[in-house]
């Protein structure tokens, strides 16, 4: 399989700080590569560089290459013919990844006219297909709402279609599950399993929750403190964790999610 | 037997201008020494009704009971003294402009608990080294401290009064995961130790489970199901308890299963790209 896109010693540094080190990753058609670390591991800032995206004052080194063509010193304009079409990503807060002035159909449409160059009329019917493709209800009435009048789990579908529907090749997801509640979480969950089918997606999930990137990806990197402890196979790094902190994480991972009264056995 | 400490009967409460109450004729009944947890998402009513059983808002309808007696019948000290909360974000529920040891001290001085000062610091250090801080910790301020630390200082305070009822309200929520155990182990510890009683409002079901004896699952303000936790979870009657309970994401089988066990189960369940099943996870969580 191809890369689409790869980093290869990933480093962002500030000031004298170093935030990212040495990361390496690479993600081709329907790959699925889980990001794992706790609060302040460097998780959210790997995907922000991969993205061109690091706020100012933030050194970048290494290879980020999309398609082959390094871009790590390219220009904003480069990357923002990277970003939403060939990589897109999905945040954890939908609420403010949409604007709050402007009708969902209209948010999902503006990449499509801007990437795509579709027409308004083309662009608003291919919001409404990915409105029904993610599983919104009634999507001819809810492409006109405006994001606070949907619920959280619908906004969360609706960042889903804006990031899709321009038929990116890798898509960045950074906690998209987190705010949500656990029979959303779910179905989101899901979501993605069948997008990924569907539409050949790689994908590239960030999370600090293990039982879900383990559900999700077949490969898995642990991060703490910026740094790689681990990464493998997901069966690998689960069953023969060979870093201690791997190692804690799984362990950690299986008690807090253990439902331990009487004989309940899952 | 145990007696009855706290129970709401019949609660009811409309917000103005809302189509349905948030909270709408519920049945609580929290017995001495009996941990209760109240699980539902967002939306379910949980805060609502932990606030009517703090006192801290009135029911539309219905009534809270403290010790037998109606809540407004309760004098507010001997009530406080004896109920007390933790709240899920200890960032936002610690003052940054106090230190610890003042913070902690807070509930002891508003309840006039103490004779004096020194007596009050003595409690101070007590219920720090309790949480497992040091009592010298009760100089430093909050922003000196982790997550779990300053969730650890919210339970010292909660604790100086020596309260029969900690009421927590999503207390490891906003807690990394190997922090979330520490605190969870800590809660246990103290309700083994103090004999305090534990009222737990949580999203999961997983650290209700670990902490409860009794659970309460709550939907759109209502109870959809209650009673010992082992029977709901082992055999919910309700098609809502199961969907939550199948929710839930879970590592596979064999690094569930019990400390010891794991090496003596095949791993059979089936993982990304090694089944390549795009199902495999809502099967393993069925």
């Amino acid at each position: 399989m191809t890369t689409i896109l790869a980093a290869e010693h990933l480093t962002v540094t500030l000031d004298d700080r170093t935030l990212v080190k040495d990361l390496d990753v690479e993600l081709a058609a329907r790959d699925r590569v889980g990001l794992i670390g706790e609060s302040g591991s460097g998780k959210s800032l790997t995907a922000l560089a991969l993205l061109g995206l690091l706020p100012e004052g933030m050194r970048v080194s290494g290879r980020i290459t999309v398609d082959g063509r390094d871009l790590i010193a390219a220009p904003d304009r480069d990357w923002r013919r990277v970003r939403g079409n060939t990589v897109s990503m999905v945040f954890q807060e939908p609420l403010t990844a949409l604007d709050p002035l402007m009708p969902i159909g209209r948010q999902i449409a503006g990449p499509l006219r801007l990437h795509r160059g579709l027409n308004r009329t083309d662009a608003q019917a291919q919001a409404v297909h990915w409105c029904e493709r993610v599983g919104l209800p009634d999507p001819e009435r809810l492409v006109r709402a405006l994001p606070h009048e949907i619920s959280g789990g619908q906004r969360q579908r609706v960042a889903l279609a804006m990031a899709l529907a321009c038929r990116p090749r890798v898509l960045i997801a950074d906690e998209p599950t987190t705010a949500l509640d656990v029979t959303v979480q779910a179905q989101i969950l899901s979501l993605f399993d069948e997008l990924i089918e569907e539409t050949s997606v790689a994908l590239l999930f960030i999370s600090h929750d293990l039982p879900v990137v383990a559900g999700l990806a077949q490969r898995l990197i642990v991060m703490r403190d910026g740094r790689v402890e681990e990464s493998g196979a997901t069966g690998d790094v689960l069953r023969r964790p060979q870093s201690a902190y791997a190692r804690q994480l799984v362990t950690s991972a299986a008690q807090v999610t253990r439902l331990t009264v009487g004989t309940v056995e899952r | 037997m145990s007696a009855e400490l706290l129970a709401g009967r019949s609660l009811t409460r409309q917000y103005a201008g809302r189509p349905r109450p948030a909270l709408d004729q519920v049945d609580v009944t929290i017995d001495s020494g009996v941990s209760l947890g109240i699980v539902g998402e967002s939306g379910a009513g949980k805060s609502t009704l932990l606030r009517l059983l703090l006192g801290v808002d009135r029911p539309s309808s219905g009534s809270v009971r403290f010790g037998g007696q109606p809540l407004g019948k309760v004098p507010r000290r001997e009530f406080r003294s004896q109920v007390q909360v933790v709240f899920q974000d200890p960032r936002s529920s610690l003052n940054p402009r106090m230190s610890v040891g003042a913070i902690v001290a807070e509930p002891l001085r508003s309840l006039k608990i103490g004779k004096d000062r020194a007596e009050r610091a003595d409690r101070v250090a007590e219920v720090l080294t309790a949480v497992g801080l040091h009592p010298d910790d009760g100089k430093r301020y909050p922003h000196e401290f982790s997550g779990g630390q300053r969730q650890r200082i919210a339970i010292a305070r909660a604790l100086a009064p020596s309260p029969r009822l900690l009421l927590a309200d999503e207390p490891v929520s906003a807690l990394d995961v190997s922090v979330r155990l520490q605190i969870v182990d800590l809660l246990r510890e103290l309700v083994d130790t103090l004999g305090l009683t534990l009222v737990l409002v949580s999203h999961d079901l997983a650290i209700v489970s670990q902490l409860c004896q009794q659970v309460l699952v709550m939907r759109h303000g209502r109870v959809v199901e209650s009673g010992p936790t082992a029977t709901v979870l082992e055999r919910p009657t309700q098609d809502y308890t199961r969907a939550l309970l199948a929710a839930i994401p879970q590592l596979p089988a064999d690094l569930t299963a019990p400390p010891g066990t794991a090496d003596l189960l095949p791993s059979a369940a089936a993982l990304p790209g090694e089944a390549a099943l795009p199902t495999a996870r809502t099967e393993e969580t069925a």
